[in-house]
């Protein structure tokens, strides 16, 4: 099964594909009794544009070396990876239940040996630029034109890691690869401003040699406007800065820095449930 | 070359050939071999001597700069697209700066990426303790799917550099900075988690890895003489250790020694005692630093300083030997 283009640009599609994967995200969650609500409802909107209308790969063979690549280098952001996987076919919905339970392939933070279609164990941050880049450089060599995409969290970019492979890629020239922030303002101490600034983070990316791309989060059209823009600049990476919010999509998660790590009670996941529209 | 040779010098034995140089020429001849291989340094290629493969293979050479945490990550992103990589720089950084890295990217995920690290150990020499890796098998032999590799000499380096390529998983592998002795016979044929017995001896027999190996063999030579029946393992792979052997030398004989340009917590003396404690309770005696840093001074006058030659060896098995007679008398 190959994904690509086949919903292109049906942005009413992709707009209800992210509800669900919000809807998937809060129940296994809920189950799961533990885990990172607020940063997996933020990033919902670009993963989906990411799977479900930008990237070529094939569900049934995850190895298939001409795929794009997506690295979770905000690796808490577990749940949002697994429900996209999913529903993009990688294994059976009914597993999402298991998720950070004894035996299940869905561990806490993403683990490549278990689970397919995780590309690399995450979860520690300031890692995944790295793998990215290596990746990209991999594909580069073999003259494959897959693009490498990396999802940070804000928060994220405070790790030093972070900086000596916005280096690397600049360096090595690597325009098959495409950088996302996503920039939703909290991290687990609270205000990312408040905790460490990172601003002003458009300059710092493009004084690392970046061509940065600033967007709303969460507008579908904008998501996959910036990650075709970034296919066309040739010579260096793109940074996508994507302003969102944190717990998105769910009212009363919104901008709550205390759901960054906490999962919704069964009757939090009732009300958001019927906030959305959707029987439970 | 010749200044390269005068500056270091632990013996001054006409085979004497640092490990990192058969490295340098190792990766050459693999690379010619087979095109996957790529090659990762920190900025220390002139002395890890992968600056060789880099003149030869300039486009499958990566400079990652001062950056070792990034070398890491960037060399499992190679593996995970079907390359074959070999992430070098000093053992300290390697293994300690992006001690992480490697276990949450590497060997977490399983990835098919070498490390190949030089200047362990105090051999170092003249820069002191900040580039001086005393603690570096430690940190890697406690990583799951992680297999930790020390070669005696120059001979053994080739041999384990072509057996490593021809092995998947991560690999951790020590070389030094200061030439060694030619030690392993012609016909020796490397195997991982294979260990090397030069003899066997009933009275005593030295585990010893790296350049402790032909210290050992001096030890050994000297303590025979003296009717100190002494057998020397080259125990190249520390992980996975090679129980068989050690097993079967710790049976023959009262007194294990393990000899190592390590701390004495942690690498092989700590492995070997793990293991025989559980299995063969035997006296272990383990010859490394003693829980310090090492310190600037020439190679030679560093194993001296801290109690690493052959005659340290000789006179601190004699001094345990005695005392355990003592104790068996009581």
């Amino acid at each position: 099964m190959l994904t690509q283009g086949t919903k292109k640009r049906d942005i009413p599609f992709l707009k209800k594909q992210a509800k669900l994967v919000r809807v998937e995200i809060l129940k296994m969650l809920t189950l799961a009794g533990s885990g990172h609500t607020g940063g997996s409802l933020s990033a919902a909107d670009i993963v989906t544009a990411l799977y479900f209308s930008k990237m070529r790969y094939k569900p049934d063979d995850p190895g298939w070396k001409e795929r794009d690549r997506f690295i979770l280098s905000k690796g808490h952001a577990a749940p949002l990876l697994y429900a996209v996987l999913a529903m993009a076919g990688y294994f059976d919905r009914s597993v999402l239940k298991t998720l950070r339970k004894l035996g299940s392939p869905l561990q806490g933070h993403p683990c490549s040996r278990v689970l397919p279609g995780v590309e690399i164990s995450t979860g520690s941050l300031g890692q995944g630029l790295s793998v990215s880049n290596g990746i990209a450089i991999g594909l580069k060599m073999d003259n494959l034109s897959s693009r490498v995409y990396c999802l940070l969290g804000d928060g994220e970019t405070q790790e030093g890691q972070v900086w000596e492979a916005a280096m690397t890629a600049a360096h090595y020239k690597l325009d098959n690869l495409c950088a996302i922030v996503d920039l939703n303002g909290l991290q687990i101490d609270g205000p990312v401003s408040k905790v460490k600034a990172i601003e002003p983070v458009a300059s710092k990316w493009s004084a690392f040699g970046w061509n940065v791309i600033d967007i709303d989060g969460h507008d579908i059209k904008e998501i996959l406007e910036a990650l075709d823009e970034a296919e066309t600049v040739k010579g260096r990476p793109s940074l996508i800065l994507a302003h969102t919010i944190k717990g998105k999509g769910v009212s009363f998660f919104e901008g709550k820095v205390e759901y960054h790590g906490i999962s919704p009670t069964p009757e939090e996941l009732k009300k958001a449930l019927e906030e959305m529209g959707v029987h439970g | 070359m010749a200044k390269e040779i005068q500056n270091t010098g632990i013996k001054t034995n006409t085979n004497a050939i640092a490990t990192r140089d058969a490295y340098g020429e190792a990766l050459l001849e693999l690379g010619k071999k087979r095109k996957d291989i790529v090659v990762l340094d920190a900025d220390l290629s002139g002395s890890t001597k992968t600056g060789k493969f880099a003149k030869a293979f300039p486009d499958r050479f990566f400079n990652i700069g001062i950056a070792e945490q990034d070398m890491i990550g960037t060399a499992a992103g190679l593996a995970l697209s079907g390359k074959l990589p070999f992430a070098s720089t000093f053992a300290v950084f390697e293994t300690g700066r992006a001690w992480e890295q490697v276990r949450q990217t590497i060997c977490y995920s399983n990835l098919n990426v070498k490390l190949v690290a030089t200047h362990g150990g105090i051999s170092v020499g003249e820069d002191g303790a900040s580039h001086q890796a005393t603690e570096d098998i430690a940190l890697m032999r406690v990583l799951p799917n992680m297999t930790v590799i020390v070669p005696a000499d120059a001979f053994e380096t080739r041999l384990v550099i072509h057996a490593i390529a021809d092995y998947c998983g991560p690999v951790y592998v020590r070389l030094g900075r200061s030439n060694v002795p030619a030690v392993m016979p012609g016909d020796y044929k490397f195997s991982i988690g294979k260990g090397y017995t030069f003899s066997t001896g009933k009275d005593v027999n030295i585990v010893a890895m790296g350049i402790m190996v032909s210290i050992a063999l001096e030890a050994a030579r000297i303590l025979t003489m003296e009717g100190i029946q002494t057998g020397v393992i080259n125990m190249s792979t520390v992980k996975p250790l090679d129980t068989k052997t050690l097993l079967r030398v710790a049976k023959a004989c009262g007194l294990v020694v393990t000899a190592e340009e390590h701390s004495i917590v942690g690498g092989l003396g700590g492995a070997v005692s793990e293991f025989l404690s559980e299995t063969h309770p035997v006296h272990v005696l383990r010859i490394g630093l003693k829980d310090a840093f090492g310190c600037s001074g020439r190679p030679e006058e560093l194993m001296k300083h801290y109690g690493l030659t052959a005659e340290d060896i000789v006179r601190t098995v004699k001094e345990t030997l005695k005392q355990l007679r003592v104790t068996s008398h009581k």
